[in-house]
């Protein structure tokens, strides 16, 4: 049997699944008579207890593994265990309605994640799903179920779960979980990031694969299709084995690329950068054979917190980028929030079309005080390596001037107080607005460059929400007016003598690539992982061949027969 | 029984870091404690209870203590309401 889900993370892995499903935690409701009730209550108390030394070992595991922020959460799962409103409640129950202690729990944590839900506001609806990650370890303890289920399998394992909770992730034993399959998420959820990051192959959006899959069976996990096999038979397991092979092979062909330049056969320089989140990220960036960061997301500076950040944090968070990449570029953006993505603390109102409402450069420019604390925290971190400032979201001429007249102020401000700053930091803008990409010329007399944002301005472009399926066909970054606004940009830019990058997804297809080299793009940013087979697909291309080949393409009707050509006269041809 | 009332002036309002704090002093305290917003009145040792609350600046906070060092601890978790955490 064959399911199709979502390509969360490449590679391919054929092993035993192991499933975890949370009726292995099943239980029944029954009461208890007034002489049992205080051993019930004595009962779960020695859970909270177990449950809270859990917490503290694996608090203390993720932050030496995997980071100071990441361990955070086990400190407020810790607070939720010894929350008297909550412990109370529950004891209280068990004592006056003479419950077992496992109904009492889940009927408590039921009353406060509706709480929680009920507050419409990302921040308390993580805080939900963290209460039930703490409950589901209570009710652990209470049932004797051992944490570690991942033991007893031979390598290698596949873990098939409904989705990934924080400690399952910070938990994952990377010696022992070679794959692993989720019912829910995307290419961005919380597991598919981390699936990356720690380099194991998965697929995710699955929606029934945890009813599907039974313990034991034989499953083929191909994180490059998105496909799953379940009970494959030798003849599906023997091809697949030559894949995996192949693959391997591959890679090894693309690591030995992480110290090369990106030029093309007939002698055309790229650059070849990487999308970042954190400072920690530009270091796997580096090794992963980046030559800059073309993409730096401020926004985790500001979220899962409760106040700004400040702008000496901000600035330590950009010197630590612009350092670990030694004097390669950071393109920094400032900070893209509001619409979809909220702040807790910065109480925006609800809008009717939060992407086409207030958020990223018109946020900043309406406040002020915040956008000046980033800019002034980026001159000071300026010193340090090569950062390049980049406004999101432009659409207008008047906004970038703005934007441009508060980071002149902030340098006064800074020579005022004898703060020294890069005073030649180069500018630039995203093109992710379709009036930007049509005033390009006029933009780019203004700028130092540009970086085409793909994922929002296909959206605009074609006026279809990339998160709404039922238009998702609509969304095709192959469709000949994306790819002609994206010649118009580049041309534009050119003829300024400006760089244009892109930091869409886009950059890192495939597919893509030898089009995007043919229109003349300087810079592809993409996620680190991509950028080896990125760099050995681009060594194998030849520019000026490209070059007639995306002026050809450009003539086509729509996407699909992009792609095909692309693929049949292009690609099988390397 | 001691009761007073603060405002809360924190930019972000009373969220998980203010919001631990508070609960993490109330908590070394024998006394009992109860911080009231409108017709809300909840235990101020509880975290969800104080996350609940969603109290944002300029909110009215009134602070209910009864028991030992009832003054000190109206002191000290009062200027707790009345910071502003950076």
């Amino acid at each position: 049997m064959i399911i199709q889900g979502i390509a969360a993370a490449p590679g391919i892995v054929i092993g035993r699944a192991l499933v975890k499903k949370n009726d292995q935690l099943r239980y029944e409701r029954r009461t208890v008579g007034e002489t049992e009730s205080a051993a019930e209550v004595g009962r779960f108390q020695r859970s909270v207890q177990a449950s809270l030394q859990e917490l503290e070992a694996i608090q203390e595991k993720t932050r030496l593994g995997i980071g100071e922020e990441e361990a955070k959460i086990f400190e407020a799962h810790q607070l939720f265990l010894q929350d008297p409103d909550f412990i109370g409640s529950i004891e209280e129950k068990i004592r006056g309605e003479g419950v077992n202690a496992e109904a009492a729990l889940e009927e408590v944590r039921d009353q406060f994640v509706l709480l929680f839900e009920s507050m419409e506001n990302e921040y308390m609806r993580e805080r939900a799903a963290d209460l039930r990650d703490v409950s589901q370890r209570v009710l652990r303890n209470l049932l004797g179920v051992k944490e570690d289920a991942e033991s007893g399998f031979s390598d290698p394992m596949v873990l098939v779960v409904h989705d990934l909770t924080p400690s399952d992730t910070a938990q994952l034993d990377r010696e022992k979980v070679k794959g692993f399959l989720t019912d829910i998420g995307g290419r961005t959820s919380h597991s598919a990031i981390m699936a990356r990051t720690m380099e194991i192959p998965a697929v995710v959006g699955l929606s029934t694969v945890t009813e599907q899959v039974q313990t034991g069976d034989l499953v083929i996990v191909d994180g490059l299709e998105g496909k799953v096999h379940i009970k494959p038979d030798p003849d599906l397991i023997q091809a697949y084995e030559e894949k995996q092979r192949q693959y391997a092979e591959k890679k090894e062909t693309w690591n030995r690329l992480v110290h090369e330049s990106t030029v093309t056969k007939d002698g055309k320089r790229v650059e070849l950068a990487a999308n970042i989140g954190n400072p920690q990220e530009a270091a796997q960036a580096l090794a992963s054979g980046a030559e800059a960061v073309g993409l730096f997301r401020t926004e985790f500076l500001y979220m899962g917190r409760d106040q700004f950040p400040t702008e000496d944090e901000q600035f330590e968070a950009y010197k630590a980028a612009a350092q670990a990449m030694g004097g390669r570029p950071v393109v920094i953006r400032t900070l893209d929030i509001g619409g979809d993505k909220e702040l807790s603390y910065l109480s925006l109102p609800k809008e009717l079309n939060p992407f086409l409402g207030y958020r990223a450069i018109r946020l900043c420019l309406d406040r002020p005080e915040l956008f000046r604390t980033q800019l002034r925290a980026l001159l000071r971190a300026s010193v340090y390596g090569n950062i390049k400032i980049m406004y999101p979201m432009i659409a207008t001429l008047g906004e970038l001037r703005r934007a441009n007249r508060m980071l002149e102020e902030a340098k006064e401000e800074l020579q005022r107080n004898q703060i020294p700053f890069q005073t030649d930091l180069k500018v630039g803008i995203m093109i992710e607005v379709p009036a930007a990409a049509m005033i390009a010329d006029q933009l780019a007399k203004e700028v130092d460059f540009f970086s085409i944002g793909t994922n929002d301005l296909i959206q605009y472009m074609m006026a279809a929400d990339r998160m709404n399926e039922q238009v998702s066909y609509l969304y095709d970054p192959y469709h000949p007016a994306v790819l002609r606004m994206i010649r118009q940009v580049i041309q534009a830019a050119h003829q300024e003598g400006k760089w244009v990058g892109m930091c869409g997804e886009m950059a890192g297809e495939e597919a893509a690539i030898p089009i995007l080299l043919g229109l003349g793009l300087d810079e592809f940013s993409m996620s680190a992982v991509s950028i080896l087979r990125s760099r050995h697909l681009l060594k194998q291309l030849d520019h000026s061949e490209m070059r007639a080949v995306a002026e050809h393409v450009l003539s086509m009707e729509n996407g699909e027969e992009i792609r095909a050509y692309i693929k049949e006269q292009v690609l099988s041809k390397l | 029984m001691l009761t007073k009332s603060f405002t809360i002036q924190n930019p972000s309002g009373l969220h998980a870091r203010p919001a631990s704090l508070f609960v993490q002093k109330a908590t070394s305290y024998p006394c009992n404690i109860y911080v009231i917003k409108g017709t809300k009145k909840i235990n101020g040792k509880s975290i969800m209870g104080l996350m609940t609350l969603g109290a944002a600046k300029g909110d009215e906070i009134i602070l209910e203590i009864d028991g030992e060092r009832e003054q000190q601890a109206m002191d000290e978790l009062g200027s707790l309401l009345e910071a502003v955490h950076e």
